[in-house]
C-alpha cells in the first residue's frame, strides 16, 4: 500500500526485491548483447574468450568482418535512417494538422474521423503491411494494363515500407501533438489578438514555441519507431533491406557477434537522444 | 465633462436559449475608472468581451474612442485587456512578454527594449525584466499583466477580475495599487467584478449587472446609500431584507408590517400604494442598538429583542437579534467604542433605526430573493 | 466559444487544408488497402488473370485443420501473454506511481521505458544469446551442477511467452502508471481509515479507478502480441505456429494473395471482436480508452 498507510517489513522487503528482480529481467538481454560484442570469439556464446574489438572495426584481414567494414550492415543502417528522417517529417507534419484538426476544426464527421485516425493503433501491423501491399500493388497494376504507366515506386520497396510505417506512426504523431495542443490555455491566444497580433502572429509567437517539446518528442518517438519497425517493413521491403531486415535474416542464420556491435551502437544512439528528450523536458 | 472613451449603444448578445447581454446602452468618460459589478452569469463577461471583441453582439453597436467598432477583428481595437488568470506568455520573459504588442506593431527591437524597461520601471518591476513570468509573486505577474496592456497606450483597458485568483491580504494591497496605476496613467478603466468591495473601493462609477442589465450605475456612494432597486440594495453592501406588505403610507414614509405581524418604517423608493407586497431593507450599521430606552435617540420607535449570537470581526463585528415578538433575525452593527463587548447571547436589547435610512421598494420576488441567495 | 472575425471562405480553405492530409492518410493508406483486403480475399483464381467472387479462401481456412489450430493456439497464447503482462507490470506501475515518489519515481519510471527504445530484433537477440543451448543460462546452469548437459531454452511455448510479455510490457506500463498516479492517495486513507484492509482497497478503490488504463494496456499489449511476428518465429523457431507467420507464408513465400488475405482478415476480425469484448466487459469507449494510452 500507500507510504502513509503502515506496511509490514515483509511487504516492503519483497517489493524492493520485486523492483530489483524486474529491472534484471529488464536490463539482462540488453546487458548481454553489449557484452558479447567485444567476446574474441566466432559466435555471441559463452565461454569468455577476452576482449577484442573486432566485431566494431575487424576487416578482411583479420578474418572478421566488422561492423564499419560491413558494407552490407552499413547500407542497411543509412536505407533505415533515410525510411526513419521521411517516416518522420510526414508523420510530424499530419500529426501537426492533425492536432488542429481535432482540438480546433469543427465539422461534419469530426467524430468518426477521430475514430479512424486511432484505428492504426489497434490494426496489427503484419495486416497494414499486407493491405498497402495489395492496395499498391492494385494501383500500378491498373497503371500498367490500361494506362501505360510504369508505376515502380508502387512495388515492394522503400516508398511502400515508408508509407507503411507512417500510417500507424501518424497516430502517434498526432496523439501525442493533440494532447499537447489540447493543454493549451486558449486565452494566451485571446492576450496575443488583444496585443494586436495577427492569426499567422499568434501562430508563429505563441502556438509553435508552446508546441515545441511535443514536436521534438513526437520526432523522436517517430524515428525510433520507424528505425525499430519490423511487421510492416518486412511485408513492403524490396531490394534494400532496412536494419531491422537485414539484421532478423542474419539471426535466422545464426549470425556473428558483428550484430551485437550493431545493436551495441543503436543501444548508445537510443540511449542519447531518450537522455536528451528527457533533460529538455525537465 | 470630458468625451466618451467607450459607448455601448442597444447591445444585445444571445446565447442558444437565454440572453446574456440585453439591449445595454451606457458611455463611460475619459480618464474614469468604471466598474460593472454583478453575480456569476450576469452577463458582464459577455459585454466585456464583446467590448474586447471575442464577442460578437447580435444588435446594437460598441464605439471606442468615437469609433465604431462594427466589424473589427480584436487584434486591431484601440483596447486592451487584463485576463482573469492574466494569460502572461509562459514562453517569453518578463521583458518579452511586455514587449510583445509593440513587436506586433512592428516597432524595432531597441526602441521595444527602451518602452518596455520603461514601462517595467513606472511599475517597479525593471530589475524582473530577465526573469521567467513563473518566477514572479503573484503581485507581480498581475503588474506585469497591466504593464504589457499598457505600453500599448490603449484608448480604454479591459480588466476581467483580475483579482480573482490573488490571496485576500495581497488583493486587498492590489485594490490600492491598481487605483493609484489607473491615476497615475489617466487610462480609460472598465474594470468587472462580483465582488462589491473592489467596484466601490476602486471606481469612480459602478454599473450594478444583473440578468443582461443593468439595474443602476451610479457613483459608489449612491449604489450604497441610495440604492435604486431591490436588487441592487440587497447585492450593494450587507442589508437586513424585510418583506411584507405596505400598510400605511404618510408623503415618504411607509409602514411595512411583515405575515407575522411585526411593523418597522421606511422610506419609499419609487410607486408604492397601501396594500402592496413589499421590500423594506436596514443596513446594520443603520441600526442602533441599546441596553436602556433612554439610550437610544428620542424620537425613535424602538424593538425589543434576544441576542442570538454574537458575531466578532474586528471593526466589522455584528450581533444578530432576534425580534421579540416574532423572532426575525436583523443583523445590527456593533459600535466601535467597545460599549457592548460584554454582549452574551440570550441578552434583551433595545434597537432602534431612522427610516429615512432604511428603504423600502415594491417586491419583485425572485430577484431580490436571487441577489440574497 | 469566440467568434472570429476571419471570414467564412477563409476559413472553409483553412479546414480544407487541414482536413486533406488527415483524409489522404486515412483513405489511401487505412481504408482503401482494408476494402482491397477484402475484396480480394472474398475471390478465387479460376484461370490466368481470371477471377470470381467466392468463399472459397475462408472454406480452405476452416477445412484445413492446421490453419485454425495456429490461429486459435495464437489467441490463446496471445490472452496469456496479455494477462502475465498485466501480471508482471502491475506491481511495478504501483511502484513508480504510488510508492516511489519524486526523484526515484521517475528515475525507475525511466529506467523502465530506456530498453523499449532500442528496437525488438536487439531485445530479442538478447534472449537468443540467453536462452539457447550454447547461450548463457544454460551454460550457468551446468555450472550450477543444475544440469548435466546444457538444456536448449529457445524454441518452447514458454518462450515464446517470456518474449511476448517482454516485448509489451512498456505498454501496459504507461497507460497503468497514469492511470494509478491520477487515483488520489486520500481515497486509499480514508478506505482504510474506514476498515478496508489492503485486499479489499484494491479490489474495490484502486482497480475501478484503475481500469480505463488496464483497459487500454490490455487491448494493445493483446494487439501487439497477436499481429507480432517477429519474436515468435526467432524464439519459438520452427514450433512457433504463429498466425502472423501463415499469412507471410500465403503472401511473400507462395504468393497466394487472396488466401493471404482472407488470413490477414481473420485475425483482424479476431483481434476486433476481442477489443470490443475487452470494452464492453468493461463499459468502456474506444476513444476514451486510446486517449489514456
Amino acid at each position: 500500500m500507500i507510504p502513509s498507510l503502515p506496511r509490514p517489513v515483509w511487504l516492503r522487503a519483497s517489493t524492493a526485491l520485486y523492483v530489483a528482480a524486474f529491472l534484471a529481467f529488464l536490463f539482462l538481454p540488453l546487458v548481454v548483447v553489449a557484452v558479447f560484442a567485444f567476446n574474441d570469439a566466432p559466435y555471441p556464446a559463452p565461454p569468455w574468450r577476452g576482449v577484442t574489438l573486432d566485431w566494431f572495426f575487424g576487416n578482411a584481414a583479420t578474418g572478421r568482418v566488422g561492423l564499419f567494414q560491413d558494407g552490407e550492415l552499413l547500407a542497411s543502417i543509412g536505407t533505415s535512417c533515410v525510411v526513419a528522417a521521411w517516416v518522420t517529417v510526414l508523420s510530424v507534419g499530419v500529426g501537426l494538422a492533425n492536432a488542429f484538426l481535432l482540438e480546433r476544426a469543427r465539422f461534419p464527421g469530426k467524430r468518426l474521423l477521430s475514430v479512424l485516425m486511432l484505428a492504426p493503433l489497434v490494426i496489427p501491423g503484419v495486416i497494414l503491411g499486407i493491405s498497402i501491399l495489395a492496395f499498391a500493388s492494385r494501383l500500378a497494376d491498373f497503371g500498367e494494363d490500361l494506362l501505360g504507366w510504369d508505376l515502380d515506386f508502387l512495388r515492394p520497396g522503400l516508398t511502400l515500407v515508408v508509407l507503411g510505417q507512417f500510417s500507424f506512426i501518424a497516430t502517434v504523431a498526432t496523439l501525442t501533438l493533440a494532447a499537447r495542443l489540447r493543454r493549451f490555455d486558449r486565452t494566451l491566444e485571446e492576450a496575443a489578438l488583444n496585443l494586436g497580433a495577427t492569426r499567422a502572429a499568434v501562430l508563429r509567437t505563441i502556438l509553435l514555441p508552446y508546441l515545441r517539446p511535443a514536436l521534438f518528442g513526437s520526432a523522436a518517438v517517430s524515428f525510433l519507431m520507424s528505425f525499430a519497425d519490423f511487421n510492416t517493413t518486412l511485408m513492403l521491403v524490396g531490394n534494400d533491406a532496412p536494419l531491422t531486415v537485414m539484421m532478423y535474416g542474419r539471426m535466422r542464420e545464426g549470425a556473428t557477434p558483428v550484430l551485437n556491435a550493431v545493436s551495441l551502437l543503436l543501444m548508445v544512439v537510443s540511449g542519447a537522444l531518450a537522455l536528451a528528450l528527457i533533460r529538455r523536458r525537465r | 465633462m470630458s468625451a466618451a472613451d467607450l459607448v455601448a449603444d442597444g447591445v444585445v448578445k444571445r446565447f442558444a436559449e437565454h440572453t446574456a447581454v440585453d439591449s445595454l446602452s451606457f458611455s463611460v468618460e475619459h480618464g474614469g475608472f468604471f466598474s460593472i459589478l454583478g453575480p456569476s452569469g450576469c452577463g458582464k463577461t459577455t459585454l466585456l468581451r464583446m467590448i474586447a471583441g471575442f464577442v460578437t453582439p447580435d444588435a446594437g453597436d460598441i464605439a471606442i474612442g468615437g469609433r465604431s467598432m462594427r466589424g473589427v477583428a480584436p487584434n486591431r481595437r484601440p483596447v486592451n485587456m487584463v485576463f482573469q488568470q492574466l494569460a502572461l506568455f509562459p514562453m517569453m520573459n518578463v521583458g518579452e512578454n511586455v514587449a510583445y504588442g509593440l513587436a506586433r506593431r512592428g516597432i524595432a527591437r531597441a526602441e521595444r527594449t527602451r518602452r518596455s524597461l520603461a514601462m517595467l520601471e513606472r511599475v517597479g518591476l525593471a530589475h524582473a525584466a530577465h526573469k521567467r513570468v513563473d518566477e514572479l509573486s503573484g503581485g507581480q505577474r498581475q503588474r506585469v499583466a497591466i504593464a504589457r496592456s499598457l505600453v500599448l497606450e490603449p484608448t480604454l483597458l479591459l480588466l476581467d477580475e483580475p483579482l480573482g485568483a490573488l490571496d485576500l491580504k495581497l488583493r486587498e494591497h492590489m485594490k490600492i495599487e491598481l487605483k493609484q496605476l489607473q491615476a497615475a496613467f489617466g487610462t480609460t478603466f472598465v474594470y468587472i467584478t462580483h465582488d462589491q468591495s473592489e467596484a466601490l473601493v476602486l471606481s469612480d462609477r459602478v454599473a450594478v449587472m444583473n440578468g443582461g442589465r443593468f439595474e443602476q450605475v451610479g457613483t459608489p456612494q449612491e449604489l450604497y446609500y441610495r440604492p435604486r432597486t431591490p436588487f441592487v440594495a440587497a447585492f450593494v453592501g450587507a442589508n437586513n431584507r424585510i418583506p411584507g406588505r405596505a400598510t400605511i403610507r404618510d408623503g415618504e414614509r411607509v409602514e411595512v408590517t411583515t405575515d407575522d405581524g411585526w411593523s418597522i418604517r421606511a422610506h419609499a423608493e419609487g410607486a408604492i400604494a397601501v396594500g402592496d407586497r413589499v421590500e423594506a431593507f436596514v443596513r446594520p450599521e443603520v441600526a442602533a442598538l441599546a441596553r436602556d430606552a433612554g439610550d437610544l435617540p428620542p424620537d425613535a420607535v424602538a424593538h425589543r429583542g434576544r441576542v442570538t449570537s454574537v458575531l466578532f470581526d474586528g471593526a466589522n463585528s455584528t450581533v444578530l437579534v432576534a425580534e421579540e415578538r416574532t423572532a426575525r433575525e436583523i443583523r445590527i452593527a456593533l459600535p466601535q467604542t467597545g460599549r457592548f463587548a460584554d454582549l452574551k447571547p440570550g441578552e434583551s436589547v433595545l434597537f432602534s433605526f431612522d427610516p429615512a435610512r432604511a428603504a423600502c421598494f415594491q417586491a419583485r420576488a425572485s430577484e431580490a430573493a436571487a441577489a440574497h441567495g | 466559444m469566440a467568434e472570429r472575425a476571419t471570414g467564412r471562405i477563409g476559413a472553409g480553405i483553412g479546414l480544407a487544408l487541414l482536413l486533406a492530409p488527415a483524409l489522404l492518410w486515412i483513405t489511401l493508406l487505412i481504408v482503401l488497402p482494408h476494402v482491397d483486403l477484402a475484396i480480394l480475399s472474398f475471390r478465387e483464381r479460376v484461370g490466368a488473370r481470371q477471377y470470381a467472387p467466392s468463399l472459397a479462401q475462408y472454406a480452405t481456412f476452416f477445412r484445413e485443420p492446421l490453419y485454425w489450430h495456429v490461429f486459435l493456439r495464437t489467441a490463446v497464447m496471445s490472452v496469456l501473454a496479455t494477462a502475465l503482462t498485466l501480471l508482471v507490470s502491475f506491481p511495478i506501475a504501483w511502484v513508480i506511481a504510488k510508492i516511489a515518489r519524486g526523484r526515484s519515481g521517475s528515475f525507475l519510471f525511466v529506467a523502465c521505458l530506456v530498453p523499449f527504445w532500442v528496437s525488438e530484433t536487439v531485445r530479442t537477440l538478447g534472449w537468443m544469446i540467453l536462452l539457447r543451448q550454447s547461450g548463457v543460462l544454460p551454460a550457468l546452469l551446468v555450472r550450477l551442477g543444475l544440469t548435466a548437459a546444457p538444456p536448449e531454452l529457445l524454441y518452447h511455448d514458454a518462450t515464446i511467452l517470456l518474449g511476448l510479455v517482454y516485448t509489451s510490457m512498456l505498454f501496459m506500463l504507461i497507460p497503468l502508471v497514469s492511470s494509478l498516479e491520477s487515483l488520489d492517495d486520500s481515497l486509499i486513507e480514508a478506505a482504510y481509515d474506514l476498515g478496508a484492509g489492503g485486499g479489499t482497497i484494491l479490489r474495490t478503490i484502486v482497480v475501478p479507478h484503475a481500469a480505463p488504463g488496464i483497459t487500454a494496456g490490455c487491448i494493445i499489449v493483446f494487439m501487439l502480441t497477436l499481429g507480432n511476428y517477429l519474436t515468435p518465429t526467432l524464439l519459438g523457431g520452427k514450433n512457433s505456429q504463429w498466425f502472423t507467420e501463415q499469412i507471410y507464408t500465403q503472401f511473400i513465400t507462395r504468393f497466394n494473395w487472396e488466401q493471404g488475405a482472407a488470413f490477414g482478415f481473420l485475425l483482424l476480425a479476431l483481434s476486433t471482436a476481442l477489443v470490443i469484448l475487452g470494452l464492453r466487459a468493461t463499459g468502456q469507449r474506444f476513444g476514451e480508452v486510446m486517449q489514456r494510452s
